[in-house]
């Protein structure tokens, strides 16, 4: 699927959202495709600060376990917990149902700044 | 694989098959007057909901289950780094002989002398086959050695009054148990690049190493195959910052009689018993790892060791022991059957089981380089890396191949290990194999090759005859089902 | 052409000639160029090959010098136990499809290994009344120390609280696990409080003494403190006793050799690893799962594996890989051979006849039984002489005696009696004893 460009990316493959300074985060088809079948996320619980690109979790695939690193800073105000049942939302879509955090963002505009846009984006993943 | 029996294969748990009043087996009556039981409140209000089943039912269930596996009985099975050679029969009379099987752990000592000269014999024999003479017989697997010897290490440090050294270093190719295992001895670990002969780089080490180094963990040969050119360089690297140098010995099947860890410069080494000196598998387990170090380092090691003082043998424990690493002395029952099998071998031997397995070893890699592609094209020890990157582009995989080589009756290599090598492939045939299986594994090699170009679905779909075709891992994950269920539905797994 | 020297090494004269001619080399030397020379070759110094006629012949001397128990009565136990096996089970074990197959990590090929590993969880689970349970750990102890391990990561305490009531070594190979992560032990007694920041409790039952302890009360203490509960239990005795699962305790661990693995002097055994299903990602070792394959059938896989070293390496949840498959082996044909009925049956046949022993033995003069609960088959006895002299003197009369424990308590011996004790031997053990007792 096409890079959404809704939204912001970190170099971590991780996308943010942002409404008002409300940050819904996820991981980007990139990153799904590389670690395969999601078999289970590992996230904070609700009110847990969270520092911009520092490791806030970790994501698994069968054989492989990658860390989440928050492309955002502030406190969680929501968890996705349907991937606690169905690990296989992020697979589905990445962009959407399969949303793992929903942050108050400590700053929210000056973040957005450090984030790259879709095209940025696809022009890293290309290299890769 | 076929099992060896037409039909569908019931594979219903032993509680499915189970119908109330049937016994396995008939205990013996009590002989004693009975006694009061103690109160209600401390007894298990639920009975364990464990089988019930006949005898002749247990025999032909576990009778059917084995036919479902592949084993060195059976099957060619070059798993790399595991050294899956023949299992020797007579091992397994000597280890259930009533003297050994049958005596406690607790027995006095005098009770059981010729327990106690089997291990201390055991402790001489390893200790010189690998140069490293202080032996402790007590981990009972590679990783508890592992475990073991970095205690070792930190404590010798911490006895001369140096806290500093907290470092593991390791190349990028060791095994996951070297850095799983330093990080439980409190260690932080350090990768240490290799270069692109598939050798540690030197230079980078010599960068890396200062007054912090605890240890250097090194697999020789490495897990590549590879005997590093440099040993003594990188030993000597190691020693001049003080720190110690450890060897990971999954791989000395290709070292004995040919090199001793000692001379080398090692400190510090594991053996794995169970590949290495031929004690079964067991499909996991149980497996010895014994842990062997130089006089310098000999009063650390686990206790207990066994002591001899004429012809008496005995537990002692090392005056600055780092402690037990298990319940009792060790997994005896794996050390008898690698005593009978070092005894069977002999001094000589031991190099004819190297010279055997490094010769199998090159033999196939010699065949096969040029069209799987090889992870270091040059002579390797007693085992291979394959690289079939050119069969990756061509959209099949290392565990394409894998499976398709089930279908041939071979059982597959170590798959994507080490990490460093793009879609790895480890063979390592063993002494114990005839020329004739590896031609035919090289002919199926060559064979699969082939149907990548003609018809790729035969890889992709493969395995196709065994009792289970390619099983859902991400659905075993995401829903785990880890116990039978009463009511249990055959078909559902959630 | 003449013969080979090793059975075990197929490569004839010719064979090698023609592989190496293949390779490309002239002869071995040149496969082995990058091993330093000077120490190349060197000559090892042990005992010359033996034919297998002299070799069963050397060993079966040696083991002709231990006191094996089919010869003598034994009443010894404290952590391992004689009990009868079946003759089924030493049969299965013998199939060399299990014995010399690996782990399984091609499932498609070890359905046999992993049908057999979910049985072994499944009867775990039943026998301590526990969610979920591993495919097997090492031995008991170390089984033990890898639950405190993983009640710190789960709390994210660094503290362990053990009952002195647990066998001392048990806390030592804890301490040989715990030390390296600054993990720091303290032992408590039963009227104790546990300290502020303990991840867990660690309890054994039957303890030390062979007294059951009340798992409940203890779980419930180690719950108001915000700590787990870790209890190291006999799986004999859970043929009777109430279940760590009733009792709601967190973790369970065990030493599984007493049901049907052989004492082969203290190894290899099989330690079992239990708990509640909430904490499952946390668990160590190598888990089995059922799933499908491409055609719906039902198969088992490794599962849950991110947890472990080969993925996870320096963050694994232990640095375990092989582990103890085939003795788990041995234990899960033993539980299906004496089945329901049988499990409840040998638990009853040793708490019968440990407490018969018990009764006559406290009758003779200068013995004294202390007990302060109920016990299940091993209890303490107070000797009118040291221990090791008593048992030096059994040993005469083909008795091998109860555990020394003189170490902490007075002229202390643990005595085991099981199923496989008959009347008689404990009616020898008792005259003997009284026997002894008299002479000054």
């Amino acid at each position: 699927m096409a890079t959404p460009d809704d939204r912001r990316y970190s170099d971590e493959h991780e996308w943010a959202l942002f409404d008002g300074s409300i940050v819904t985060v996820g991981v980007t088809q990139f990153a799904t495709d590389s670690l395969g079948d999601v078999v289970y996320v590992d996230l904070p619980q609700v009110g847990a600060e969270v520092v911009q690109f520092e490791k806030f979790g970790e994501i698994e695939s069968v054989k492989a376990v990658s860390d989440l690193f928050s492309p955002i800073g502030g406190t969680i105000i929501e968890v996705n917990s349907d991937l606690m049942t169905m690990s296989e939302k992020v697979n589905e879509d990445p962009y959407s149902v399969g949303w793992l955090i929903k942050v108050e963002a400590s700053d929210a505009e000056s973040q957005l700044g450090t984030l790259m846009d879709a095209a940025a984006y696809d022009a890293l993943t290309a290299e890769e | 694989m076929k099992v060896p029996f037409p039909g569908e294969i019931d594979r219903r748990l032993l509680n499915e098959r189970s119908v109330s009043g049937r016994i396995g087996l008939q205990l013996q009556e009590i002989d004693v007057p009975e006694q009061p039981f103690p109160d209600a409140g401390l007894l298990r209000s639920v009975e364990a909901r464990l089988p019930e089943v006949s005898q002749p039912e247990v025999v032909r269930y576990f009778t059917t289950l084995s036919a479902m596996n592949f084993s060195i009985d059976t099957n060619f099975y070059p798993l790399g780094s595991c050294t899956m050679k023949y299992n020797p029969k007579v091992n397994e009379e000597m280890a259930f002989l009533p003297g050994m099987a049958g005596i406690h752990p607790n027995q006095p000592d005098e009770t059981v002398q010729g327990a106690l000269q089997l291990i201390w014999e055991l402790q001489q024999d390893l200790g010189e086959i690998t140069g490293l003479p202080a032996v402790c017989l007590g981990p009972l697997a590679g990783a508890q050695g592992e475990y073991s010897g970095l205690m070792i290490a930190q404590a010798y440090f911490q006895d001369q009054g140096d806290f500093n050294r907290t470092i593991a270093l390791m190349p990028d190719s060791a095994h996951g148990t070297n850095p799983a295992s330093a990080a439980m001895a409190g260690l932080e670990v350090v990768t240490v690049p290799s270069d692109s002969a598939g050798n540690v780089d030197v230079e980078a080490l010599r960068g890396l190493v200062d007054q912090r180094t605890c240890v250097f963990m090194l697999t020789l040969p490495s897990t590549l195959g590879l005997f590093e050119p440099n040993i003594l360089e990188i030993t000597n690297i190691v020693h001049e910052v003080g720190g110690l140098v450890y060897a990971d010995g999954a791989n000395l099947n290709a070292l004995l009689g040919i090199v001793k860890l000692g001379d080398l410069g090692f400190d510090i080494a594991h053996s794995n018993l169970h590949k290495t000196f031929s004690t079964p598998h067991g499909g996991g387990g149980p497996g010895a790892g014994p842990v062997l170090v130089s006089e310098t380092l000999a009063s650390y090691l686990p206790t207990p060791v066994v002591d001899r003082n004429g012809d008496t043998y005995r537990f002692a424990a090392p005056d600055k022991t780092v402690g037990r690493v298990n319940g009792f002395h060790g997994s005896f029952g794996v050390l008898v059957r690698a005593y009978a099998y070092i005894r069977a071998v002999g001094a000589e031997g031991m190099r004819e089981v190297s010279e055997n397995a490094i010769i199998n070893a090159n033999y196939i890699r010699t065949a096969l380089a040029e069209e799987f592609g090889i992870a270091a094209d040059r002579v390797c020890m007693h085992e291979c890396v394959l690289s079939p990157q050119a069969q990756k582009a061509k959209g099949v995989s290392a565990l394409d191949i894998s499976k398709r080589l089930i279908d041939y009756g071979i059982h597959p290599p170590t798959m994507y290990f080490p990490l460093i090598v793009p879609e790895a492939l480890m063979v390592e045939p063993t002494e114990t194999e005839t020329k004739d299986t590896l031609d035919r594994f090289i002919a199926v090699m060559r064979q699969i090759n082939k149907e990548i170009d003609s018809d790729p679905d035969l890889l992709h779909d493969a395995p196709h005859d065994t009792p289970n075709t390619r099983l859902d891992e991400a659905n075993a994950a995401r829903h785990p089902y880890l116990r039978w269920q009463p009511d249990d539905d055959l078909t559902a797994v959630d | 052409m003449p013969t080979n020297i090793s059975p075990y090494i197929p490569n004839t004269q010719d064979d090698r000639e023609l592989m190496l001619a293949a390779i490309g080399v002239s002869c071995i030397d040149d496969l082995v160029l990058d091993i330093p020379e000077a120490h190349r070759f060197p000559k090892l110094d042990i005992r010359p090959a033996l034919s297998e006629f002299d070799l069963t012949a050397e060993i079966g001397a040696l083991a002709s010098r231990n006191a094996a128990l089919g010869e003598y009565a034994c009443f010894l136990g404290a952590g391992a136990y004689r009990h009868y096996i079946p003759s089924v089970v030493k049969s299965v074990v013998a199939r060399g499809e299990f014995l010399t197959s690996y782990t399984p990590y091609q499932p498609e090929v070890a359905q046999g290994t992993l049908q057999v590993g979910f049985e072994f969880q499944s009867m775990i689970c039943e026998i301590t009344g526990m969610e979920v349970a591993n495919a097997g750990m090492y031995d008991g102890p170390t089984a033990f120390a890898e639950g405190a391990l993983m009640a710190c990561r789960i709390t994210r305490r660094q503290t362990v609280a053990v009952l002195d009531t647990v066998e001392p070594r048990n806390a030592q190979i804890l301490d040989a696990y715990a030390r390296h992560q600054g993990i720091e032990i303290v032992v408590i007694g039963h009227g104790d409080d546990l300290p502020d920041d303990a991840a867990c409790l660690m309890i054994q039952s039957p303890n030390q003494f062979g007294v059951i302890e009340d798992m409940e009360a203890l779980a419930d203490k180690a719950h108001a403190s915000g700590a787990l509960s870790v209890a190291s239990i006999n799986p004999t005795s859970l043929g009777m006793f109430r279940t760590p699962g009733e009792c709601d305790v967190d973790i369970v661990t065990a030493e599984g050799q007493a049901l049907g693995v052989p004492l082969s002097f203290g190894g290899p055994y099989v330690g079992l690893f239990a708990c509640k299903d909430i904490h499952k990602r946390q668990m160590p070792g190598r888990i089995i799962g059922r799933t499908t394959d491409t055609k719906g059938r039902v198969g088992y896989v490794l599962t849950l594996q991110t947890r472990e070293q080969h993925i996870r390496r320096e963050r694994a949840t232990s640095n375990i890989c092989t582990s103890t498959a085939l003795i788990g082996l041995l234990m899960t044909t033993y539980l299906a051979v004496i089945g329901r009925a049988g499990f409840k049956k040998v638990a009853e046949l040793c708490y019968h006849k440990a407490h018969y022993a018990a009764i006559e033995i406290d009758k003779l003069p200068g013995y004294s039984v202390k007990t302060d609960g109920p016990f299940f088959h091993e209890f303490m006895v107070e000797c009118p002489k040291p221990p090791a002299e008593i048992n030096r003197a059994l040993i005469d009369s083909k008795i091998i005696g109860g555990h020394d424990m003189s170490d902490r308590s007075n002229n202390g011996m643990l005595i085991c009696v099981t199923e496989v004790n008959t009347r008689a031997e404990i009616d020898a053990l008792v005259y003997a004893l009284s026997e002894i007792g008299a002479v000054r």
